[in-house]
């Protein structure tokens, strides 16, 4: 696997940071070393709350801070508006269209479109936009072995809150398995 | 606990102290190292301890003094401006030779300033920041794992030389989560007969003061107390080395600046410039020998610091100026990226004259 530093943007509330953690997670468990990051205090305030997670085969990473993500998420327009010149050249963004109405203009990067929070509230998992954004990561880096992604998200999700690992797992699926029509 | 968690730097300082023996924390939330005492305040009453909020920093520190006077492990953590609030405790805890363990999770100052990452206490925590002669142990951990490694050393330092350490890290190092395992073989803590455990009228009255009004007598207290710090010097820096035997220029950081850093010397490497990379893990004592002997091989050092130059002049001083030492500086809570430092790299490979 290549270094992967991923930048996962969007508003507050909408679980960057649990994303970043279950993903972080899951590469931890197949026994990558990881660093997650997340933006705290005021540079929260105004549109982004973002998180910064970096994988590597090294035994120990650099930077954990992603200035330069080759991995983009973004869940609101202010992230993508903000992050999108950041991403290197040959990087990935992944677009919530839901959220984001304009297209991506960098042509030297791939793109993901997913409409992942119509899709959760058309499952009635309205906050669950984000493992749904998740899945489809993990579709498009061909991570899609299940156990693995368990493993991971069990470690996220407490003993007292089990009856949301289902839900969670579910909107993955739906992630996992979504293609642009 | 010798799985690979996941977990932040401040709570692995938590988890790391309580498996070190520390069962009396007592602070007063500041970020960006709450969650220090949160963890503490769920972990405490679990393992038989004490988390107690106190109603102010300067309170705190005191009950650490008190603890610790008893012989148990202790500790407080705050960040900066709530540090320079404790500074008296400090220094008193220092002039009655009582050893604690004292975690700072500096934000960007001075005065309230913000509560983005910084190191510019660096003088504060290394000079003696209270009044009067004395030091600190002060380490700088760059990762969670250090986090946790340097927790538990810190308390064996503290007791072996019977002095307050201080953990100096920085928001960022205290919010980031990485893997962390808690595999420590942890030392008994020593014996300690000066401790005030009650007589049982069976031996004379320990005391434990600061207070010394015969001149002769405070003087022969203080030196003393700088023959324990010779030791400390003599025995106890750490330091690593990174691709710095063969450098031409070498970057000096710690902390999250030395992360950043590192990558910027792969980086410098990949294009053919012999960067290394200095990080020391003691600020005090400072690892003076390590830039000496950089300082006969290589053309530059550059000190990269989340200040305005506070761990320049001891990197000067170690190197008697035998090589320029230049400064590359943020503040404020701005860290700097990896092509920002490659950058500064890249100007010093082009330019430098010895």
């Amino acid at each position: 696997m290549i270094t992967r530093q991923l930048l996962i943007s969007g508003f507050g509330g909408q679980g960057l940071l649990f994303m970043g953690k279950a993903l972080a997670y899951k590469w931890l468990m197949e026994g990558y070393n990881v660093s997650w990051l997340p933006s705290y205090g005021p540079e929260m305030r105004g549109g982004t709350a973002n998180c910064g997670v970096v994988v590597s085969e090294n035994h120990l990473i650099g930077s954990p801070l992603v200035a330069n993500p080759n991995v983009l998420i973004c869940m609101n327009l202010p992230s993508l508006d903000k992050y999108e010149d950041k991403v290197v050249p040959g990087g990935m963004i992944f677009v919530d269209s839901t959220m984001i109405e304009r297209k991506v203009k960098r042509t030297d990067v791939d793109v993901y479109y997913i409409p992942a929070s119509k899709m959760a509230s058309d499952n009635n998992m309205i906050v669950l936009a984000n493992m749904i954004m998740m899945g489809k990561v993990l579709q498009v880096f061909g991570e899609t072995d299940e156990e693995a992604i368990k493993n991971g998200l069990s470690k996220c999700i407490p003993p007292k809150k089990a009856e949301m690992f289902d839900v969670n797992m579910r909107a993955i699926q739906l992630g996992l398995g979504y293609e642009a029509k | 606990m010798s799985e690979k968690v996941l977990m932040k730097g401040n709570e692995a300082i938590a988890e790391a102290a309580i498996i070190a023996g520390c069962r009396h924390y007592f602070g007063y939330p500041i970020t960006p190292q709450t969650e220090i005492a949160a963890y503490m305040a769920k972990r405490m009453p679990k393992v038989g301890g004490t988390f107690l909020q106190a109603e102010s920093e300067i309170a705190a520190i005191n009950m650490v003094y008190g603890v610790s006077s008893t012989g148990k492990r202790v500790m407080t953590s705050s960040s900066s401006p709530g540090i320079s609030l404790k500074q008296e405790g400090i220094s008193y805890l220092a002039g009655a030779d009582l050893p604690a363990l004292i975690v700072n999770a500096q934000r960007g100052g001075p005065g309230l300033g913000g509560i983005q990452p910084s190191q510019s206490d660096y003088f504060q925590a290394t000079k003696g920041g209270g009044h009067g002669d004395y030091h600190l142990i002060v380490l700088a951990p760059y990762s969670v794992q250090e986090m946790a490694e340097l927790t538990i050393k810190g308390f064996d330092l503290a007791d072996k030389y019977r002095m307050p350490t201080m953990i100096l890290c920085d928001g960022t190092t205290g919010q980031m989560m990485e893997p962390v395992t808690f595999d420590f073989a942890v030392k008994q803590p020593p014996e300690k007969p000066w401790a005030v455990t009650g007589t049982k009228m069976e031996r004379e009255h320990n005391i434990i003061n600061s207070l010394y009004l015969q001149a002769d007598k405070l003087e022969e207290k203080n030196f003393e107390r700088y023959e324990r710090y010779k030791l400390v010097e003599e025995n106890e820096v750490m330091y690593q080395e990174y691709m710095a035997d063969d450098a031409d220029i070498i970057i000096a950081a710690t902390g999250i600046a030395s992360r950043i850093a590192l990558s910027s010397v792969e980086k410098a490497r990949e294009k053919g410039i012999k960067a290394g990379l200095i990080r020391p893990i003691t600020l005090w004592p400072f690892p003076k020998a390590a830039f000496a002997k950089a300082a006969e091989h290589c053309r530059q050092i550059i000190a990269v610091e989340l200040n305005m130059g506070q761990m320049i002049e001891d990197i000067k001083l170690a190197t008697e100026f035998k090589v320029p030492v230049s400064l590359y500086n943020r503040t404020g809570g701005v860290l700097p990226d990896v092509y920002e430092i490659l950058g500064v790299i890249e100007n010093a490979a082009k330019g430098g004259k010895r």
